[in-house]
C-alpha cells in the first residue's frame, strides 16, 4: 500500500508544480502568454486524472494564473473536487481556489453546501477554519440560509481559534441572508465578553461594521461598549468601538456627555497614536452632537484642536494628513476655533505632498469669509498656475468654485471677480470639468441680474476667441464653456455692445468641429441673436444692414443643416426656413423685427433642481393609472408627450447631451413634421428650399486652418481678475472713510456711545457691503414643495435589509433553518409541512388560513388519487422551487406566515429603552472610569424591580410567564421544549419524558393511512441527557462522527453536541462539564490540563436561554456499546446570592454512534459483497406500521447509513464505522414484517448495531 | 472593511491579489494597475493614505500602502478602518512581520514562489474582509501548526517529491540569487515523518 503511495508521487514528482510553473514564466518573458496557454492545456489534463494530489497541484497553479488575470471559471468543478478532498493540503488548495474565483453566479456554488457543512463541523479545527475563511470570500445567500445554523453553533465552539471565525463570518450571513441577524444576536452579544480577546475582538468588529450602517438599533448596547472601553486594553479593540461611539454619538447625546471624560482621559494617557487619533475624532463627533444642546465644551475643543496641531506640525506626513482630515470635521460646527490655525493650513497649500495638499484644500471650504475670499483663491490661483498633473488642478478648480459659490455666494462682494476667475480658469489645459465652470456662468449670469452686462461682454469676447479654447483637442472638456458663453449671449443679447460681431463669431465654419449640443447652443441663440440685431438695424433708415444679416444667416446655416447631429440639423433647418422667409418679407420692406422678437421674449427664471420631484402628488391622483384607456400602439407613438418638452431642452441651465437614439429621433421629426403639416399656424418651407441649400458648395472645400496652440494663452481683451483684486480692495478703503464718516455724523447727532462696532479694528464681516447692489435671484420652487431631501439613498444598499430592530424579544417562529433529513424518494409537501407547523403552533387567529390550507390539503390527496397527479405535483414544484436546493426553502415562508405573531408579541423593548436611559441619566460622571462601569453594570437594577430579572434579555417576560404558577409550569415548559426542538430540528414533536433513558427521540407515526407520498414526520437526534429545576442538557451523541488521521492513529473521535438550557429564573455561570474518563472513551482536554479537570463550558447563560457546546471524545474501541459518567457543575447566581449547583448525567455512547453517513456506488458495494471478508448476521422486526421510505429515513437518520439501492419493498444499505469497518443491510419488508440481513468485517459491532436498530422501531 | 489586499512590485507586477468583493478578471487586473500607478507615482516620504482609484469605489474608500525596497503593499479599505491602525497592521506589528518569520527574511523572490503560502498566512489574519487576528504570535502558532499538518498528511509519499523538487531549484540558472534568502523548499526534509 505504501509502496503504492510512494510510486504514484514518483510518477507526480515530475509533474509542473507551482513553483516550475513561476519559473516558467520567468523564463519565458517574451512570449509569456503562449506559454502560459501550454501551461493551461496541460493543466487541463491532469485535472482530467483522477489522482486527486495531480487535480489539488493543478488547481493551486490555476489560483496563480488567476491572480495574472486568467479566466479559470471553467475548472469551478474540479476545484469543488479539490475542496472536498479528506486531506487538508488538499482542501486548503481547494478552498483558496474557491476564494479567489468563485462569486454569486457561480452555478457549482451549490453542489458544496453539504461539503462546507461537514467541513464546519469536523473535529479538525483548521477543516473548519479553512472552509470558514473560504465560505466568506463566496457566500451567498442560499449558502448562508443553509449554513447560518451551522455557523451560529460554532460561535459556541471549544476552540477560540474556530469561534472567532465563526463570528467574524456571521457578518457576512447577515448581510446575505437579513433573517438570520435576530436570531443570531443574542449569541453575538454574548461573544462581547468572550474570555478569549481575538474572538471579543471578532464580535466586536462584527458589530461595529452592522452599527456603522443603522447605528440606532445599536443604542442599546452602548453601556455594553461603556464597560468594554474603560476595560479593554487591546488597542485595537478599543479604536474599533471608538468609532462605534463615533457613529452612535449623533443619536443620543446624553451619551456624548457621559464619554467625553473617558475619551479626554484617554487621549491624554494613551501612546498610540492611532487610538488618539480616533479618541479625537470622536470627541469631535460629541461635540457635533452636543452643540446644540450644551453650550460650553470649549475645554474639550480646544484640547481636539490643540492635538491635532501637533499632528498637523508633526513631520511624520500620515500625522499630518489625518490631522488635516479630523480638522475639516470641527471645521463644520466651530470654524471659529479652526480658523485660528489658517497660517498652518495655508502653509499645507504648499507641501509637496498631493494628499496633503487636498486635504487642506478641504479645510479652506470652511475658512473663507467675505473678507478673505478673494485673497484665498488668488492664491489657489497661483497654485493652479504651478499645478502640474490634471488630477489635482481638476481638485483645486473644483475647491475654487466650491468655494465661490458655497451657500448661495455667500461670500462673493463682487461678481465681475467671479465672473474673470471663471473666465480665466478657462484657460486650464485638459481639465475634465468645463462643464462645471460652464454652469457656473450660466447660473451667476442668470442669477445675478446686475451682473448681466458684464457677463455678456466677457461671453462675447470668449466666442470670439473660441479658437483658443478649441485648438487643441485635448482640451475639449474646456469647450463646455462654450455652451454657456452662446447661451448668455443669445439669451440677454439686448446687452451686447457689438451683437453683429459676436452673430458672425457664433456663425464661423469652425464651429461645425465642436460636439453636437454645443452647436445645437450656438445655432438656436444664433438665432436669437439675429432677432437683435434685426431690431437695432431696423430703427436705422438703411434697411440693406439688415437684409445683409439674413444673408449672412441664410450663408452660415446650411453647414449646420448637414450637421450629422439631428439636433443641430433640425434646429439648423427651422431656422433657415424662418430666416428665408424673413428676407422674403424685407425684401418688400416689410417690418419684421417685432414679430422676431417676439419669438425668443419672455424672461427665463431659475428653476430649483429637483424641483419637479418634490411637487406632492395631490391625495386621490394615481400617475400611472390611464386617463382615457390606453390608445392602440401607433397612436400612442404620435403623441409622445415628451416631445411637447423636447423643446424646452435647451432651456436648462445645465448642458445635457441628448441621447435619444437616431430612429427615435427620426421618427419623432417624421411625427412633428407630420402635425406641422396639418397645423394651420405652422409656416410651412417652400418644397424647393431643401434642394436649394443641397445645392450650395460644399462645405468641405472651406478651408479650416486648426491652431494647434500647446501654451495656453491669455484670451486676449480679457480683464484679470487681479485687477478686480485692487479695485475691490479701493472700493473698501472707500467705503469704509465713508462709513467712519458717517459714523462720525451720527455719533455727533447722538452721543449714545454704545461702541458696538470698533471703527479702527478689522471690519467686521457685515460691513462689507457687495460692490453692486446684487440681487440675487432665488431658484423658483413649486408651491407646496417638500422640504425633505431624502432622495439619496440607495436602494441597492445590502445594508437596507440589516436595519432590523435587535431590541425587540425574539418570536419562537424566529429561528435558523436548520438542516432536516429527507429522504430522496419522498419529497416533502411543502404545503402539508407548512400546515403541521401551524397546527402545533396553535394560533387561534390564524384559523382562516389553516382553514384554507385543509382544503388545499384535501384538494391534494384528490389529486393524489387522480391521473393528473404528475402535473400537479410539478405545479407545486414550481411554487416551492427552491426546494431542491437546500430542503429549508419552507422556512422563509413558514416565517413570513409569522411575522404578524411576531408583531403581535408584547415587546419588552420599554423596558429595554428605560434602561438605557438609565445608564445614560446617571448624570454625575464618577471621576474613576472603572466605578463608572460598575454603576452602569448595577444601573439595572432598581429598575427591575417590577419582578423581572435584572439582566436584560429579550426572553425575559416569557420566562416570568413560564415561571407563574407551579402546577401550570410543567405543562408550559413542555409545550416551550417542543417548540424549540421544533425549530432546532426542523418542525419536530418530541416527548421528552417519555425518553429518560437514552434512546433515539422520535415520535411514533401518526397518520394511521399509509400513503406513498406522504410526508416524513420529522425526526431528531437530540435527547434528554438531564435535567433538574435549574437547567436541562440535551444531547445529540455523536451526529457528526469523524475520524482524523486515519490509519496514521488508532484514535478516534467523536463528537458530542450538549444543548444547555437554562430553566430558572436565575443567571448560570462558570459552567464545567466533565465525565469520568473510561480506559476505553476519554473526553479530550486542552493541553496541561489533568485527567479529571473539567472543561469550561464556553458561555453563560441569562434565564431562559439555551446555547449548544460541543465536546471531542477520544475513543479506542467502537465495537460495544458505552456509557460514560458525568457532571456538570455550575454557580446560580440570583440578585444577591450564589449558588453552587451540580447535575449528574450518564452519556450513552451508541455503536450507532460511530458510524459515518458514507456514500456507496452499487457496483461498489456488490464488489464489498462478494468480497467475502463480511460476517453475516439477521434481524427481524414484527409489527412496524409506517411506509417502507419512513422506515429507510430512520435507518438513514438514526443509524447514519445511506440508501445503495431500492427496488420496490427491498433495499440496499450501506455505512461505515469510524475505524473503517463496513456494514451493509438488506432490508425487506412484507407486510408487517421488516428482515434485515447485515454483513459487516466486525461481528461484535453489527450485533450491537443491529439491537439498536431493533430498539429503534420497538420504540415506534 | 477592507476591500481588498494587493501586493505588486515595483513594475506593476502583481504578487499576491485578494479581493473581498467580486470583480471579473479584467477588472481585478485593471484595478491593479490603476492602483499601481496612483501608488507608484508618489514620492517617498510622502504619506501612505490616498483616496482610492475610480474603479474600487472611488473617494470614499482610502489606499494604505507601504513600499519596502521592491514591494508596494496596499490595503484598500472604507471608512470603518482606522488609518493608522491599518499601518500599523501591514508594518509594525503584523503582515510583513510575520512573513518575514515565516520565510525568513522575507524577499520579493518568496513571494513570487509561494504565492499560496502568503496567502494561508493572510488568511489568518484578515478573513472576508474584516481584520480576524491582529496578535503576530498567534497569526504564527496557527500557520505553524497547518503546516506540520500538512507535513505529517504528505508523509512518506511527500518526501522524494520534496527531495525533486529541490534537486530541480538546485540546478536552476537562478538559484544564485535565490541561495541567500534561504528557499524554503530546500530545507524541507522531514524527518519525523520517516519515523
Amino acid at each position: 500500500m505504501a509502496l503504492k503511495i510512494v510510486k504514484g508521487s514518483i510518477d507526480r514528482m515530475f509533474d509542473k508544480n507551482l513553483q516550475d510553473l513561476v519559473r516558467g514564466i520567468r523564463n519565458h518573458k517574451e512570449d509569456e502568454a503562449k506559454y502560459i496557454s501550454t501551461c493551461i492545456d496541460e493543466i487541463k489534463q491532469e485535472l482530467k486524472q483522477d489522482n486527486i494530489a495531480v487535480k489539488a497541484n493543478a488547481v493551486c497553479k490555476l489560483t496563480y494564473l488567476q491572480m495574472l488575470g486568467y479566466d479559470v471559471s471553467w475548472a469551478a468543478f474540479n476545484i469543488v473536487e479539490v475542496m472536498s478532498s479528506s486531506k487538508f493540503t488538499y482542501k486548503r488548495i481547494g478552498y483558496l481556489a474557491a476564494s479567489q474565483c468563485f462569486h454569486e453566479s457561480t452555478d457549482v456554488i451549490m453542489l458544496t453546501t453539504n461539503q462546507i457543512r461537514k467541513d464546519l463541523s469536523s473535529p479538525n479545527q483548521y477543516d473548519t477554519g479553512v472552509a470558514l475563511t473560504g465560505l466568506s470570500c463566496f457566500v451567498t445567500p442560499d449558502l448562508a440560509r443553509d449554513l447560518a445554523n451551522d455557523i451560529m453553533t460554532l460561535m459556541s465552539h471549544t476552540k477560540p481559534y474556530i469561534r472567532k471565525k465563526a463570528v467574524l463570518i456571521m457578518y457576512k450571513v447577515f448581510l446575505k441572508y437579513p433573517e438570520s441577524l435576530r436570531p443570531a444576536f443574542p449569541r453575538l452579544k454574548e461573544k462581547l465578553e468572550d474570555p478569549d480577546p481575538g474572538v471579543q475582538s471578532a464580535a466586536v468588529n462584527v458589530i461595529c461594521e452592522l452599527a456603522r450602517r443603522n447605528p440606532k438599533n445599536y443604542l442599546s448596547l452602548a453601556p455594553l461598549f461603556f464597560k468594554l472601553m474603560t476595560s479593554s486594553t487591546n488597542n485595537w479593540v478599543l479604536i474599533k468601538i471608538i468609532k462605534l461611539f463615533g457613529a452612535l454619538t449623533p443619536l443620543e447625546p446624553r451619551l456624548g456627555k457621559k464619554l467625553i471624560e473617558p475619551l479626554t482621559n484617554l487621549i491624554h494617557s494613551t501612546s498610540a497614536m492611532s487610538l488618539l487619533y480616533e479618541c479625537v475624532n470622536t470627541v469631535i463627533a460629541v461635540l457635533i452632537s452636543l452643540s446644540s444642546g450644551m453650550p460650553n465644551h470649549s475645554a474639550s475643543i480646544q484640547l481636539c484642536v490643540q492635538k491635532l496641531r501637533i499632528l498637523i506640525e508633526d513631520s511624520d506626513q500620515n500625522l499630518k494628513y489625518l490631522g488635516l482630515l479630523a480638522m475639516s470635521k470641527i471645521l463644520k460646527t466651530h470654524p471659529k476655533s479652526v480658523q485660528s490655525h489658517k497660517d498652518l493650513i495655508l502653509q499645507c497649500l504648499d507641501d509637496k505632498d498631493e494628499s496633503i495638499r487636498l486635504r487642506a484644500l478641504d479645510l479652506l471650504y470652511g475658512m473663507v469669509s467675505k473678507k478673505n475670499l478673494m485673497e484665498i483663491v488668488k492664491k489657489l490661483m497661483l497654485h493652479v498656475d504651478k499645478a502640474e498633473g490634471t488630477t489635482y488642478r481638476d481638485e483645486l478648480l473644483t475647491k475654487i468654485i466650491d468655494i465661490c459659490s458655497q451657500s448661495n455666494y455667500q461670500y462673493i462682494t463682487n461678481f465681475e471677480w467671479y465672473i474673470s476667475i471663471l473666465v480665466e480658469l478657462t484657460r486650464l489645459e485638459g481639465t475634465r470639468h468645463g462643464h462645471l465652470i460652464a454652469s457656473q456662468m450660466l447660473d451667476v449670469a442668470i442669477r445675478v441680474r446686475a451682473i448681466r452686462v458684464f457677463a455678456v461682454a466677457q461671453m462675447a469676447t470668449l466666442l470670439d476667441n473660441a479658437h483658443l479654447l478649441t485648438g487643441n483637442m485635448q482640451r475639449m472638456g474646456i469647450c463646455e464653456v462654450l455652451y454657456a458663453a452662446a447661451w448668455i449671449c443669445g439669451e440677454f443679447s439686448e446687452h451686447l455692445e457689438n451683437p453683429m460681431q459676436t452673430l458672425e463669431a457664433m456663425l464661423r465654419p469652425k464651429v461645425a468641429t465642436l460636439p453636437g449640443h454645443i452647436q445645437a447652443v450656438y445655432v438656436q441663440n444664433a438665432a436669437k441673436l439675429f432677432a437683435t440685431v434685426l431690431k437695432n438695424q431696423e430703427g436705422n433708415t438703411d434697411s440693406t444692414a439688415a437684409q445683409e444679416t439674413s444673408q449672412l444667416m441664410i450663408d452660415r446655416l446650411p453647414l449646420f443643416v448637414q450637421s450629422a447631429n439631428l439636433e443641430v440639423q433640425e434646429r439648423a433647418s427651422c431656422i433657415l426656413q424662418l430666416v428665408k422667409y424673413i428676407q422674403k418679407l424685407q425684401q418688400k420692406d416689410v417690418e419684421v423685427a417685432e414679430e422676431v422678437c417676439a419669438l425668443f421674449a419672455g424672461e427665463l427664471n431659475p428653476v430649483a433642481p429637483k424641483a419637479q420631484k418634490k411637487v406632492p402628488v395631490p391625495e386621490g391622483l394615481d400617475l400611472d393609472a390611464w386617463i382615457n384607456e390606453p390608445p392602440s400602439e401607433s397612436e400612442s407613438e404620435d403623441e409622445q408627450p415628451k416631445a411637447i418638452f423636447a423643446k424646452e431642452e435647451p432651456k436648462h441651465s445645465r448642458p445635457r447631451h441628448t441621447e435619444v437614439d437616431e430612429k427615435e429621433l427620426a421618427r419623432r421629426r417624421e411625427a412633428r413634421k407630420q402635425e406641422q403639416a396639418n397645423n394651420p399656424f405652422y409656416i410651412k418651407a417652400s418644397p424647393s428650399s431643401q434642394k436649394a441649400y443641397q445645392e450650395a458648395p460644399g462645405v468641405e472645400h472651406i478651408p479650416v486652418v486648426q491652431i494647434d496652440l500647446s501654451v495656453p494663452l491669455k484670451v486676449p481683451g480679457l480683464p484679470m481678475s487681479d485687477q478686480y483684486v485692487k479695485l475691490e480692495e479701493e472700493r473698501r478703503q472707500k467705503e469704509r472713510a465713508d462709513k467712519k464718516k458717517k459714523e462720525k455724523k451720527k455719533r455727533k447727532e447722538k452721543r449714545s456711545g454704545r461702541g458696538r462696532k470698533h471703527d479702527s479694528g478689522p471690519e467686521s464681516e457685515e460691513d462689507i457691503t457687495p460692490a453692486h447692489m446684487v440681487d440675487i435671484v432665488t431658484e423658483e420652487m413649486p408651491e407646496n414643495a417638500l422640504p425633505s431631501d431624502d432622495d439619496d439613498k440607495d436602494p441597492n444598499d445590502p445594508h437596507k435589509a440589516l436595519d432590523i430592530d435587535l431590541d425587540k424579544p425574539l418570536a419562537d417562529s424566529e429561528k435558523l433553518p436548520v438542516r432536516a433529513h429527507r429522504a430522496a424518494e419522498a419529497p416533502k409537501s411543502p404545503a402539508e409541512d407548512g400546515e403541521a407547523e401551524n397546527a402545533a403552533s396553535q394560533e387561534p387567529k390564524k384559523k382562516s388560513s389553516k382553514e384554507k390550507r385543509e382544503k388545499k390539503k384535501d384538494k391534494d390527496r384528490d389529486r393524489k388519487k387522480s391521473k393528473e397527479e404528475k402535473k400537479k405535483k410539478k405545479h407545486k414544484h414550481e411554487e416551492k422551487g427552491e426546494d431542491l436546493l437546500g430542503g429549508q426553502a419552507d422556512e422563509p415562508v413558514v416565517q413570513s406566515e409569522e411575522t404578524n405573531e411576531v408583531a403581535a408579541l408584547p415587546t419588552s423593548t420599554s423596558a429595554e429603552v428605560s434602561d438605557l436611559d438609565f445608564w445614560l441619566s446617571n448624570a454625575p460622571v464618577p471621576s474613576n472610569t472603572q466605578e463608572a462601569a460598575t454603576v452602569a453594570e448595577a444601573a439595572p437594577v432598581p429598575e427591575a424591580a417590577s419582578g423581572t430579572a435584572p439582566d436584560s434579555e429579550p426572553e425575559e417576560p416569557k420566562d416570568t410567564e413560564m415561571e407563574e404558577t407551579k402546577s401550570s409550569k410543567h405543562k408550559k415548559k413542555k409545550q416551550k421544549k417542543e417548540k424549540e426542538e421544533k425549530e432546532k430540528k426542523k418542525k419536530k414533536k418530541h416527548h421528552h419524558h417519555h425518553h429518560h433513558s437514552d434512546g433515539g427521540g422520535e415520535e411514533s407515526v401518526q397518520n394511521g393511512t399509509v400513503e406513498e407520498e406522504e410526508p416524513l414526520p420529522p425526526m431528531s437526534n437530540y435527547c434528554l441527557l438531564a435535567e433538574n429545576s435549574y437547567i436541562k442538557m440535551m444531547m445529540e451523541d455523536a451526529d457528526e462522527v469523524y475520524d482524523i488521521q486515519g490509519n496514521l492513529q488508532d484514535g478516534s473521535q467523536v463528537v458530542v453536541s450538549v444543548i444547555f438550557e437554562n430553566k430558572c429564573d436565575s443567571f448560570l455561570k462558570s459552567m464545567e462539564f466533565n465525565v469520568l474518563d473510561s480506559l476505553n472513551s476519554k473526553l479530550q482536554r486542552p493541553e496541561g490540563s489533568g485527567p479529571h479537570d473539567g472543561l469550561t463550558v464556553p458561555f453563560q447563560l441569562p434565564p431562559g436561554v439555551s446555547n449548544e457546546a460541543r465536546f471531542v471524545f477520544t475513543v479506542q474501541s467502537i465495537v460495544m456499546p458505552q456509557k460514560l459518567k458525568g457532571t456538570l457543575t455550575f454557580i446560580v447566581k440570583n440578585e444577591d446570592s450564589s449558588t453552587h449547583e451540580k447535575l449528574d448525567f450518564k452519556l450513552h455512547f451508541t455503536c450507532t454512534s460511530y458510524l459515518i453517513t458514507t456514500p456507496c456506488y452499487s457496483d461498489a458495494f456488490a464488489k464489498l459483497l462478494e468480497s467475502g471478508d463480511l460476517k453475516c448476521s439477521s434481524v427481524r422486526l414484527e409489527g412496524v406500521i409506517m411506509p417502507f421510505h419512513h422506515l429507510l429515513a430512520r435507518i438513514c437518520f438514526h443509524h447514519h447509513f445511506s440508501v445503495v439501492e431500492r427496488i420496490d419493498s427491498c433495499a440496499s444499505m450501506y455505512s461505515r464505522s469510524i475505524q473503517g469497518h463496513h456494514v451493509c443491510l438488506l432490508v425487506k419488508t412484507s407486510g408487517q414484517t421488516v428482515s434485515i440481513d447485515a454483513k459487516c468485517d466486525e461481528p461484535t459491532l453489527l450485533g450491537n448495531v443491529l439491537d439498536e436498530i431493533k430498539q429503534t422501531f420497538s420504540q415506534c | 472593511m477592507i476591500k481588498a489586499i494587493l501586493i505588486f512590485n515595483n513594475h506593476g507586477k502583481p504578487r499576491l491579489s485578494k479581493f473581498y468583493e467580486h470583480y471579473n478578471e479584467d477588472t481585478e487586473q485593471q484595478i491593479i494597475r490603476e492602483t499601481f500607478h496612483l501608488v507608484s507615482k508618489r514620492d517617498e516620504n510622502v504619506c501612505n493614505f490616498l483616496e482610492g482609484g475610480m474603479l474600487i469605489g472611488g473617494s470614499d474608500y482610502k489606499l494604505i500602502y507601504r513600499h519596502y525596497a521592491t514591494l508596494y503593499f496596499v490595503f484598500c479599505v472604507d471608512s470603518s478602518e482606522s488609518e493608522l491602525g491599518i499601518l500599523d497592521l501591514i508594518q509594525v506589528k503584523v503582515f510583513v512581520e510575520t512573513l518575514d518569520k515565516c520565510f525568513e527574511n522575507v524577499c520579493e523572490l518568496d513571494l513570487i514562489f509561494h504565492v499560496d503560502k502568503v496567502h494561508n498566512i493572510l488568511a489568518e489574519m484578515v478573513m472576508g474582509g474584516m481584520v480576524l487576528e491582529t496578535n503576530m504570535n498567534e497569526i504564527i502558532t496557527q500557520v505553524d501548526a497547518q503546516n506540520k499538518m500538512e507535513k505529517s498528511e504528505a508523509g512518506i509519499a511527500g518526501a522524494p517529491a520534496r527531495a525533486v523538487s529541490a534537486v530541480k531549484n538546485m540546478n536552476l540558472p537562478e538559484m544564485p540569487r535565490n541561495i541567500n534568502i534561504g528557499d524554503i523548499s530546500i530545507k524541507v526534509p522531514n524527518l519525523p515523518s520517516f519515523k
